[in-house]
């Protein structure tokens, strides 16, 4: 019983965790003037939320949590997908994915 | 005791995968450093009693979003980025609200009432039984029971936004209608020219 117990990390941890590493998601967000590295720092995020997700679900014992995050899962990969595809016809059009130099809105 | 030491040092890599993938001045650099960061998050999901998440994180997050990635940086050759931003005063800026945001989030987070309302430890061991589950918390089969019961509906409308997702990655990434098919048939290209 000792030994079972022994591993177990209290939520709390989990949840700060989650916080930081979310708002090292936003400030890449906020710093990175990359389309690319936004992107990455957007999937920081999601993951981060998913991490409080998982926690709680293991917190309350519901598995809902968890089916949760395999649905943020799937959303992200629609989300990526969708995404890089727009960026690489930005680049076609612009020959830059720098999102400073992307003020207007003519093709 | 040892779970918690363990937690720290994984919490210690994610964390500082994180501040690199911020600080790389190389894409692909931060995309590995992203998978670092990933790689951790699907070992905190095994400690916390989620194996079927945590497999596929590794598989859907770490292996085929990050291969995505990696395509895309390679195939625009984006590899070099530049730090600095054009408006000078953003960084200090950012840096402060992103300190700010980690600060209160923490502090609301360990408030009493927050805590209070979390059971502080669960009480899950690695064999325990879901409610009304005949297999453990979290296993695959939990899981499926749970996704093709009570999330069915939900479960099929992500089949039509990964379906929907693909057609519009087709139509946004490839070229301009004709142009590829022109540029294959060099013939084709010299007629319609002649033509003008």
């Amino acid at each position: 019983m000792f030994e079972e117990t022994s591993f177990l990390v209290p939520t709390n941890y989990y949840i700060i965790l989650s916080a930081i590493l979310f708002a090292l998601g936003v400030g890449g967000v906020l710093l990175r003037r990359n389309a690319i590295l936004i992107f990455m720092s957007v999937e920081l995020m999601l993951n981060a939320a998913n991490l409080a997700f998982v926690a709680f679900a293991r917190s309350m014992f519901n598995l809902d949590g968890q089916v949760f995050v395999f649905f943020v899962m799937t959303v992200a990969a629609a989300e990526v997908a969708v995404g890089l595809a727009l960026i690489v016809a930005i680049f076609r059009s612009k020959k830059s994915i720098d999102i400073d130099e992307l003020h207007s809105m003519e093709g | 005791m040892l779970g918690t030491i363990l937690f720290f040092i994984l919490a210690l890599i994610a964390i500082l995968a994180a501040i690199g993938m911020l600080t790389s001045t190389n894409a692909v650099h931060a995309t590995l450093f992203l998978v670092i960061n990933f790689t951790c998050i699907a070992l905190f999901y095994l400690g916390l009693n989620a194996p079927f998440l945590a497999m596929v994180q590794i598989t859907v997050y770490a292996g085929a979003i990050m291969v995505l990635f990696l395509f895309v940086i390679m195939l625009l050759g984006a590899e070099r980025v530049q730090l600095n931003s054009t408006l000078r005063w953003q960084v200090p800026l950012g840096i402060v609200l992103v300190v700010a945001l980690m600060v209160v989030s923490a502090v609301v987070l360990l408030s009493p009432e927050v805590s209070i309302s979390l059971p502080s430890v669960a009480p899950v061991a690695a064999d325990t039984q879901s409610e009304g589950s005949n297999y453990g918390f979290g296993s695959a089969q939990a899981i499926g029971e749970v996704l093709f019961n009570r999330y069915l509906l939900p479960f099929e409308m992500t089949g039509v936004l990964l379906l929907v997702a693909m057609v519009g990655a087709i139509v946004l990434a490839r070229d301009e209608a004709g142009k590829t098919i022109h540029n294959l048939n060099p013939q084709a290209d010299s007629e319609s020219s002649a033509a003008d």
